[in-house]
């Protein structure tokens, strides 16, 4: 009698255990109210460094703007895997109650009208400029305001390998392939590529768009409807052939399938490889990790075959948007309405500077920009020298494109098998989205 | 009154009476109802989802509303380029991980029932891969085979030997993965053989020995075939196993270099992560087809040879 009643005790204290457990585990993510009136809202970034100091940065200047809300940050990985996390926890009703995103057509891509708070009558709004309303614009509702500043697919080089070798910057393609010879013989990497992270292995492909555009203003129009493709569009195809020419001709850093996205910066700045095509936010990332070598660096766009009509290809800044989730809506609204402000831009500077434009009106850059940002900006204040990048003006992206940049400069797969795997590719997503002309 | 020499939670003490009643001869002494909250959980978590899945495999939906569409997902699937390079690196993977995991498992077991110092130590050691988690082993393998700093090709290094870049040389990841996964799972096999041959009887040892047998002819003679019924355990778990794997792939490699180590479930993965939910859904239902299509008949053939003995 005693032994079973005391294993009837122990079952039954089992049973409490587990049943706290599941509980505990089925109580959903959330914001929690603080104690003594104090909110706290959360805020999902990407867990680059340069991301997140400024996002540490924002948010403790919020707080001291609107003290009685805090903002928790929490971070995802980024590319694939942090495509993913964003699309399940909008999926369940489980975001946070602000996160950053793209804009442009991975936008198109979480489904802003069924998960996303549409913020078009808000005053802050005014703030921004107008041309980045279209970017975060959907069935006739915006949803974001600009996180970040506007930034280039081009190429960074080290200005002092440069000078060493007496190079000027290459206007066309052909010139570049020169300098890259005459870089190579010098004993320096002259593209580094960096495979670990997979993304960035999309940029002679993404970067070269200006070009396409340059010569065939229709691309991307005709594109959306499936009337124009990469491997068939003789402008088009050159991104991924120039890919396959620079590997074929051994211009790559020789670890270049191992090199990570900082490993990769880090070659950069310390001249043991000379030039990067990447996006310039890198220029964040370098601000923080060496700050001293920053000015070492310049930026040229990706050359296409016309030297006069050399033209950058630009990326909206990512935005900041409101899930329909959220139980905080008008502190996240205050959230956005900071972000989107003078004080917003001003605690992103102070913290890892800026590498482009900002979005938002009133907003000013400092006067110690980093010398490759200064490069950049006439590009920026011309429209007649840059073009956005496709994403912007099409909602066609297919999800396994770095993967198949990364074969074309591994030399597994040529350029042109590239370009036709990625057209195939895009017609998943074309059908997912349900667009006219794929079905 | 009742055989309650174990104790009994109070439900079925509630029953037990009741069944004591009921009961016939030469049937289960426990009711029907003992059933029941097994088969709750069964159709919950196993039933309920594979028919829902068969469902929205015919679909095209975000998690949240669904079209009708018919056999497109499928279609689309058969066509994605990335997927024979998958089916075929499935294949090789689970024929490689299968075939090394029932060799090195059997010839560890042999090792392991032998009389050796620190058995049971070494046993522990064996098996002790198994019980870790795939990612943080695929993580450290990963910094370990790194081409130029990993300590691998640096051991290699100083017996003279150049190492390959185990995972970002397109010939060599996929069989690299296939390397790590046979050290991690091979204790599981050794454990499952030394189980099988442990319950040899040790007579036909003894008659073996003192008719002149040597160890190697009482091996192929008397472990070998005697293992039979542990072969057939193993070859079809690791087989399983090997077809389904994806958490070391991923972890290592991503499918990468670009597509050369992708598996149909790493295919299926980056679908889902894309958000083709109905299509990863069709992909997932043609992955079951293909592992029952292959399991079901070499399970019958090893089990029929077993009772032919």
């Amino acid at each position: 009698m005693a032994v079973r009643s005391k294993q009837r005790w122990a079952a039954l204290a089992g049973g409490v255990t587990v049943l706290a457990l599941a509980l505990t585990g089925c109580s959903g993510g959330g914001s929690s109210s603080g104690s003594g009136g104090e909110k706290t809202i959360t805020w999902l970034v990407d867990n680059a460094e340069n991301t997140v100091t400024a996002a540490e940065k924002v948010a403790e200047e919020f707080t001291a703007a609107n003290p009685g809300i805090k903002v928790d940050i929490e971070t995802r990985p980024q590319g694939g895997d942090g495509d993913n996390i964003v699309k399940t926890r909008l999926s369940t009703g489980d975001m946070a109650d602000v996160f950053n995103y793209n804009t442009g057509s991975l936008l198109q891509q979480i489904n802003p009208e069924q998960n996303l708070q549409p913020i078009t009558n808000e005053s802050y709004l005014s703030n921004v400029a107008d041309s980045f309303k279209p970017v975060v614009t959907s069935s006739g509702q915006i949803y974001g305001v600009p996180f970040s500043t506007g930034m280039a697919g081009a190429v960074l080089y080290n200005k002092k390998v440069y000078e060493k070798l007496g190079l000027s910057v290459p206007k066309t393609w052909n010139e570049f392939m020169a300098n890259s010879r005459k870089i190579k013989d010098a004993g320096i990497a002259p593209i580094i590529q960096s495979y670990q992270t997979t993304w960035t292995s999309q940029l002679f492909v993404l970067g070269d768009f200006a070009n396409v555009m340059t010569a065939d203003p229709n691309f991307a129009s005709d594109y959306t409807a499936n009337k124009a493709k990469y491997a068939t569009n003789p402008a088009a195809v050159k991104g991924f052939e120039h890919l396959e020419e620079a590997a074929k001709a051994g211009f790559f850093n020789d670890d270049f399938a191992s090199t990570t996205y900082q490993q990769a910066q880090d070659k950069l700045v310390n001249g043991e490889g000379a030039q990067y095509p990447i996006l310039s936010f890198a220029l964040n990332n370098i601000k923080v990790t060496h700050p001293d070598k920053l000015n070492d660096l310049g930026l040229f766009p990706l050359p296409g075959d016309d030297a006069a009509k050399n033209k950058l290809t630009v990326w909206m800044p990512g935005g900041t948007y409101i899930p329909k989730s959220t139980k905080n809506l008008e502190e996240a609204k205050k959230f956005q309405a900071f972000i989107a402000s003078k004080a917003g831009c001003d605690a992103q500077t102070s913290a890892v500077g800026a590498a482009g434009p900002y979005l938002v009106k009133d907003c000013e850059l400092p006067s110690d920009v980093a010398a490759a940002v200064k490069d950049m900006l006439p590009f920026f204040e011309d429209p007649a020298k840059n073009s956005p990048a496709l994403e912007f003006l099409s909602p066609v992206k297919g999800p396994a494109l770095e993967q198949i940049t990364v074969e074309v400069g591994s030399g597994i797969r040529s350029g042109k098998d590239g370009a036709a795997l990625y057209d195939e590719d895009v017609k998943k997503q074309a059908k997912q989205l349900n667009l006219p002309g794929w079905n | 009154m009742t055989l309650n020499t174990a104790p009994t939670p109070s439900a079925v003490r509630h029953l037990a009476p009741a069944a004591h009643t009921k009961r016939r001869k030469g049937s289960s002494p426990y009711p029907y109802w003992f059933y029941l909250p097994a088969a709750v959980i069964y159709t919950a978590l196993f039933l309920v989802p594979t028919f829902a899945s068969f469902f929205f495999s015919f679909t095209r939906w975000n998690l949240t509303e669904f079209t009708f569409i018919g056999l497109d997902n499928f279609v689309q699937f058969f066509q994605e380029p990335a997927l024979l390079k998958g089916l075929t690196n499935t294949f090789i993977y689970g024929l490689v991980t299968s075939s090394l995991k029932v060799v090195l498992g059997m010839l560890l077991a042999v090792l392991l029932t032998s009389r050796i110092i620190a058995r049971g130590y070494l046993r522990s050691v064996i098996f002790f891969p198994v019980l870790l988690s795939s990612i943080g082993v695929g993580i450290v393998f990963t910094v370990l085979m790194d081409p130029r700093n990993g300590m691998i090709n640096e051991a290699l290094a100083t017996v003279g030997l150049k190492g390959p870049a185990w995972l970002t040389d397109p010939a060599w990841a996929l069989l690299s993965v296939a390397l790590v996964d046979v050290w991690k799972g091979v204790g599981l096999a050794t454990v499952i053989y030394i189980a099988g041959i442990v319950s040899i009887p040790q007579e036909y040892f003894e008659a073996a020995k003192m008719d002149g047998a040597t160890s190697i002819k009482s091996f192929f003679n008397i472990t070998l075939p005697l293992a039979r019924p542990a072969t057939a355990t193993v070859i079809i778990l690791s087989l399983i196993g090997g077809l389904r794997s994806f958490d070391l792939i991923w972890a290592m490699t991503k499918g990468g270099p670009g597509f050369t180590s992708d598996v149909i479930a790493s295919v299926i993965y980056k679908q889902y992560q894309a958000g083709f939910y109905g299509l990863s859904t069709a992909g997932n239902v043609v992955l079951f087809l293909i592992v029952t299509a292959i399991i079901l008949p070499l399970s019958t053939f090893l089990n029929r040879k077993e009772v032919e003995q």
